[in-house]
């Protein structure tokens, strides 16, 4: 009951991606209640509002500059569970850390999750995402049963995957409306643990084919590359597939400890050469022959989440990400050529990661397909910006996309061309949002509603 | 018979409060959740009965409303129960200068509504064998300021008047918690300027609960609110009305 008779109040601040290259100044709302969402909708200026989850998009989705945004971290309730069918209904702010600690003791685990946990639901939905089981689960927003929306003019809606709204609303960047809750399957697993099998690969044909094995005969497949390797060595790296483990007689579980970077890094500290070191240190780290072990999912599925506020490690100027994917008929040739680039410009990469996906995304502006996916990363410096643009040109000449959700530097005319689904999800945007008060950095560097603006 | 422990949260819309309810859950106990979004609170029990809790009870409850607080504590099971009081109103002190009903309301808020939901409550709790009584007032009751004393003066008899109940219920079981919290990061101080310190509605749910445990008399959270609020209070009122704090 306590509360403010003003009505909802906003907090000016400045936000970044995660990813600390793009940057906004934006008041901002924080509603604890479903009421107060549509209060803060029905406040919005002339430069718009978008919605803010987690806050581990890496470039501007989450952002509104000079504008407004609406954040999600205390819309944080489950609203039910059942156990029979593993059936979760939760609001938006839930995340994915939340779906772990409360689900896992009792056997149940996201049915697909980012590689972080600390993304929201919301953002789930709204950038469609995907794991190290696309191949088969497809993205989150597959197993999604039913959405309730709070439209731009403050109505609810419940949709269902059948819905148009919906298929704009799954990878819809948080541009049809504030996701109020998310209800989707959970999945049974038989312990809190998975049985992770790696082994290095020597090159890039090495690696396609691991993962062509792989991804016929496991349930989670990823590979870890390094984007520094050259000639020969071209494509090396570390491919790791899993199974759920079942349970152990006696085994006990430790919640992982946390570190955290309680500093910037002088952005010299990651610098090709120290990269070069790493990567090599690592890829030698695993094993030549193959090796099975016992690895909680935590660790498995949030390797990174180990180290809060990791983006330090880049320093002030932080990094770009990077992430296309490639269908296959093209893939051998494009990564070749990919990177060769990356390691002709000496950009060096230490997240660098290729893996395959399967599945088509259930939303008009989803990221999936059948072909290889890979994710770098870019500390920035001068000269990235340029490269970006060339890797541009090579996703697009090779029938690819990018992104979204990770991107900092892509073109309109890039993603358009990326993305078939957008005239209608402009023409869905037009009917919800006709006094267009959603927007984002991203949806105006994209030109996402196609008027310019 | 050892019985799970039964918390009364009185305005469970709270940030405060939502944390409390939501830590009692993860303990497995028993909690009837009660204010007057009742749709907003069916969501927080459901949290909370998802996360662990035994048992949920969603009750209405207006602190303006006094007459109806006989029938609220009647209804109330028979059995032994701790208090929570978490609700509260804060409206600058801009918007109370302008509306004489707006400055009545926070004294019926802040100050008539918790004694007559108080003064009901703590007889019934002696009746089943006591318990805590947890309430949070603020550090806004240590000294009137320009910037909020209708709310301070309003928490301010608060405090006196949860020290004589105190008193008057120590000897028969239950204890009374006054805790007086700084800046916290609520819905209610969201978007306030001049804010440094801030805790957030978790730990103050934390230290609550351990509050409670200990049978605390009057707690500053953060702790180091006493140190602050004590030179405050040092401040000769000559000097402390031509300060503009």
């Amino acid at each position: 009951m306590a509360e403010r008779i003003a009505t909802p109040s906003w907090r000016h601040a400045s936000f970044a991606g995660w990813g600390r290259v793009l940057h906004a100044e934006m008041d901002a709302a924080r509603p604890e209640r479903i009421a107060d969402i549509a209060r803060a909708l029905g406040a919005v200026g002339r430069r718009g509002v978008i919605v803010h989850g987690g806050g581990r998009s890496y470039g501007d989705a989450a952002l509104n500059s000079g504008g407004q945004a609406i954040m999600t971290s205390r819309l944080d309730r489950l609203l039910d569970f059942d156990p029979a069918s593993g059936l979760v209904v939760a609001e938006s702010g839930v995340t994915f850390d939340d779906l772990r600690r409360v689900f896992l003791p009792r056997g149940f685990l996201a049915p697909v999750t980012p590689g972080t946990a600390f993304a929201s639901l919301g953002g789930a939905v709204a950038n469609d995402v995907h794991g190290k089981n696309q191949d088969r689960a497809g993205n989150f927003g597959r197993h999604v049963v039913w959405l309730e929306l709070m439209l731009p003019s403050g109505e609810v809606r419940r949709l269902l995957p059948d819905d148009p709204l919906f298929k704009a609303t799954v990878a819809g960047l948080g541009l049809t409306g504030v996701i109020v809750a998310v209800a989707f399957k959970m999945m049974k697993v038989p312990s809190r643990f998975a049985a992770v099998r790696e082994r290095r690969v020597r090159n890039l044909d090495e690696f396609l084919e691991a993962l062509e094995e792989v991804r016929r005969s496991a349930t989670y497949s990823v590979g870890w590359i390094d984007a520094l390797a050259k000639g020969g060595k071209l494509g090396r790296g570390i491919v790791e597939s899993a199974e759920p483990a079942p349970a152990e007689e006696g085994e006990r579980y430790r919640e992982a400890r946390r570190w955290r970077v309680p500093f910037d890094f002088p952005a010299i500290a990651l610098n090709p050469l120290s990269i070069g070191l790493f990567n090599a240190w690592h890829w030698r780290s695993a094993p030549a022959r193959e090796r099975v072990r016992r690895i909680s999912y935590d660790r498995f599925l949030y390797p990174l989440d180990a180290i809060s506020s990791w983006n330090r490690l880049y320093g002030r100027r932080g990094f770009h990400q990077f992430q296309c994917l490639l269908p296959e008929a093209n893939s051998r040739k494009a990564l070749r050529s990919i990177l060769e680039t990356c390691v002709g410009s000496r950009a060096a990469s230490f997240l660098g990661v290729l893996k395959t996906m399967g599945q088509e995304g259930t939303g008009l502006l989803s990221f999936g397909g059948r072909g290889h996916t890979l994710a770098l990363d870019f500390p920035a410096r001068a000269g990235i910006g340029d490269l970006l643009t060339r890797l541009e040109r090579m996703v697009l000449d090779n029938g690819g996309r990018i992104y979204a959700a990770k991107d900092s530097h892509l073109s309109a005319a890039g993603f358009a061309a990326m993305y078939p689904g957008l005239a209608q999800f402009r023409s869905i945007l037009a009917e919800v949002d006709p006094e267009q008060r959603m927007v984002s950095d991203l949806a105006r560097r994209l030109d996402i509603r196609g008027d310019g603006r | 018979m050892s019985e799970r422990p039964l918390w009364l949260v009185l305005g469970a819309s709270s940030s405060v409060a939502r944390a409390f309810a939501r830590l009692l859950a993860e303990r497995g106990g028993d909690l009837i959740l009660a204010g007057r979004d009742i749709a907003d609170i069916e969501r927080t029990a459901a949290d909370a009965r998802i996360r662990g809790a035994a048992r949920v009870d969603v009750r209405t409850f207006d602190a303006i409303d006094r007459a109806g607080h006989e029938a609220f504590v009647a209804e109330l099971p028979r059995r032994r129960f701790n208090v929570f009081l978490a609700f509260g109103m804060l409206a600058p002190q801009a918007e109370i200068d302008r509306s004489a009903a707006l400055t009545q309301q926070m004294i019926a808020v802040n100050y008539l509504g918790a004694v007559s939901v108080l003064s009901r409550l703590a007889p019934r709790m002696a009746e089943e064998g006591g318990g805590a009584i947890v309430a949070l007032s603020s550090v806004a009751g240590d000294r009137g300021r320009p910037s909020n004393y209708v709310y301070g003066s309003a928490k301010a008899g608060l405090n006196a008047y949860l020290q004589g109940l105190r008193a008057a219920y120590a000897a028969k079981g239950v204890s009374v918690t006054t805790v007086k919290p700084g800046f916290m990061d609520t819905s209610m101080t969201y978007g306030m300027s001049g804010m440094f310190l801030v805790g957030s509605p978790q730990a103050c749910a934390r230290a609550c609960l351990a509050y409670a445990a200990k049978g605390r008399d009057v707690v500053y959270f953060p702790a180091f609110w006493w140190l602050i609020m004590a030179i405050i209070k040092a401040i000769p009122e000559r000097i402390f009305k031509r300060l503009r704090l």
